[in-house]
């Protein structure tokens, strides 16, 4: 288990030092790059002044050679500046981080609370009139566009009812109250639960099903055992197993969703941020804030598998793999 | 007579697959849906022409007007026509979910069948780029290669000019992270045919590598992947859509139906109506394409169950 554990986590570090090489190479790709921004911002430069501000900066060395010392720097713990927000990177980036797992955790949590019982039902009642709504349901959660979603909920509660906010985070002027906020979260998080509520239901639906046909289901009815007590103490447990898999591995699609909820929003979350980075040529922010994403998906991964084998006794996790 | 009754009943495996296709309704009716759309959205030039209007003119003095016999579904924010813009965005938005899906599971078959027949160190290599691809932040990734500066790139001139850069770039960057599943897939069933005993036979008769990959095992895989790829033609139609809107898929004046969508969000309070069609053109096809893909599973697949 601790040899297992070991190789994930180098597999893991490897996966994200090529990471980040790529992203490093692919920002260098993008649109303008420092110094055009400061002749921008400043007429007064020459182009003699460019020249000595790309040596100065080391932006006319080799990628290579740049990466190696952004990454010497970074390891070191020195991210840089936020150009957008003239802070150091990493002031920026953890109230957005926070704002972004209340976000996703609150979605995440009743999403799941939500499709729980609702597969389980459904699984239950295989080819039942109401296993098909569900399953209809759940199709149209999987299908509906999140932002389109976004805009419809916006369109209805601040715009037709004009009860719930668009967008932000707290009433301008108002006084700061845990209601107000509360009140700027719902549609988000409304927004984020049905948007990942459909997968979530087809993913308990199916483990579940899968369950229901296996022996032990059929021995524990043969020896007389309630179907109340089949289903949830022999089928559920079991059936929880991949769910749980899944949901960890599912970390990364919530986190592309959060990206356009908040972007829509307009709340100061991760996801945000990073959208707002990759578009006002952010390099530093743009950078650590998608490294912080990948770490945090690759996370998903690791828990995934560890939890695989916690739930599971019969995995064992020293020959195959 | 007997034998007569044996051989009207002996079908061949499509037949049969056709049969309980035909059985899952909702597929047959998502298979109706997406082949009227795609019909209608390649007849936008006929409506352009029958309805006589210009889908890119401007006509301020008609902005926002409500559906009429000449506008079906109203005017835009410029007074341009609603309704073929649509028939327009839909042939983008399709073209890309088809072509991008197809790109994809090629790339994920080749990939898959490899790894899967070789084995050994290349499998290990591939393998673990699949699970690294998957563990990558997608819309991020997808967005900071949408913003690529192509003219870094060293790509020829002639390509970055075109009036279609858009639409080739959002197919290449959605396929460069969507051959995952297919590869996956195709890699787990390559890897079990390969012990096979007709593998071991063509083998023996001295076939290479490359004719036992495509005659002997992809003809085996054809309809997971098949399925797999009708799943993701909806996913695709998504994400291009979420990129447009966001401002960074296919740019106007070429239309599809995200960035129809990118004026939503301040229209909202003006004209919210022009959200509305756009959005639910996307949502009816990718669901189509869900239910398809699920009837399709059903059919080709019976003993999956998910």
């Amino acid at each position: 288990m601790a040899r297992y554990l070991l190789d994930r986590l180098l597999q893991s570090l490897i996966v994200l030092a090529m990471m980040s090489f790529v992203i490093y190479w692919l920002m260098g790709l993008m649109p303008g790059d420092p110094i055009d921004l400061m002749i921008s911002a400043d007429p007064k430069l020459t182009a003699q002044d460019a020249i000595r501000l790309r040596e100065l900066y080391g932006l006319d060395r080799p990628i290579t050679e740049r990466y190696v010392n952004w990454l010497t720097a970074a390891i070191g713990g020195d991210f840089g500046f936020s150009r957008l927000h003239v802070k150091p990177v990493l002031t920026v980036l953890w109230p957005a981080l926070g704002n972004t797992v209340i976000l996703l955790g609150i979605s995440f949590i009743l999403s799941v609370l939500l499709a729980l019982p609702a597969g389980i039902y459904a699984a239950i009642r295989q080819y039942t009139g109401t296993d098909y709504l569900i399953n209809l349901a759940a199709f149209a959660g999987i299908s509906i566009p999140s932002f389109w979603l976004a805009l419809l909920l916006i369109t209805l509660f601040s715009v037709i009812l004009g009860v719930l906010p668009a967008s932000g985070t707290e009433t301008i002027g108002g006084l700061s109250s845990f209601w107000d906020s509360a009140k700027f979260l719902i549609l988000p998080i409304a927004t984020l639960t049905i948007a990942s509520i459909g997968s979530h239901t087809r993913f308990v639906r199916a483990a579940m099903m899968e369950t229901m046909r296996q022996d032990f289901i059929r021995t524990a009815r043969a020896k007389g055992a309630t179907e109340a007590r089949v289903v949830w103490h022999h089928a559920l447990r079991n059936a929880l197993i991949p769910v749980v898999t899944i949901l960890a591995l599912d970390f990364g699609f919530l986190f592309s969703g959060a990206l356009i909820t908040e972007t829509i929003f307009a709340y100061p979350g991760m996801g945000k941020l990073i959208f707002d980075a990759i578009m006002g040529n952010d390099f530093n922010l743009a950078m650590v804030a998608f490294m912080f994403a990948t770490v945090l998906t690759l996370l998903g991964n690791l828990v995934a598998d560890i939890a695989y084998g916690w739930l599971d006794p019969r995995i064992s996790y020293g020959e195959g793999k | 007579m007997s034998t007569l009754a044996v051989q009207s009943k002996s079908q061949s495996t499509w037949a049969l697959a056709g049969r309980r296709f035909l059985k899952h309704k909702l597929a047959v009716i998502s298979g109706c849906y997406l082949i009227f759309i795609c019909l209608l959205s390649a007849s936008a030039p006929l409506f352009e022409f029958l309805l006589d209007i210009d889908a890119n003119k401007a006509n301020l003095f008609s902005r926002f007007t409500l559906p009429d016999l000449g506008a079906w579904l109203g005017r835009d924010e410029l007074g341009r026509d609603v309704f073929v813009r649509m028939l327009y965005g839909g042939q983008v938005s399709l073209l890309v979910g088809l072509v991008t899906a197809l790109v994809a599971a090629t790339l994920g078959t080749i990939i898959g069948l490899i790894a899967g027949y070789r084995g050994g160190w290349l499998d290990a290599v591939l393998m673990r780029l699949t699970d690294s691809v998957i563990s990558l932040p997608l819309l991020p990734l997808l967005i900071v290669l949408a913003a690529i500066d192509l003219s870094k790139t060293g790509l020829p001139e002639t390509i970055i000019q075109s009036e279609n850069i858009s639409l080739y770039r959002i197919i290449f960057i959605v396929a460069v992270v969507g051959w995952t599943t297919v590869a996956r897939l195709v890699r787990g069933a390559a890897l079990s045919l390969r012990e096979r005993d007709f593998v071991l036979a063509a083998q023996v008769q001295g076939a290479s590598a490359f004719r036992i990959m495509s005659v002997h095992i992809l003809p085996n895989l054809i309809s997971p992947i098949i399925v797999a790829t009708t799943l993701s033609i909806g996913n695709i139609i998504l994400l291009e859509s979420v990129l447009s809107f966001l401002g960074l898929g296919i740019q106007p004046p070429v239309a599809s139906w995200g960035n129809l969508l990118t004026n939503a969000q301040e229209l909202i309070f003006s004209a919210p109506w022009l959200a509305f069609y756009p959005g639910i053109a996307i949502f009816i096809t990718v669901i189509a394409f869900n239910f398809l893909g699920d009837g399709l599973q059903d059919a080709l697949d019976p003993k999956a169950d998910v």
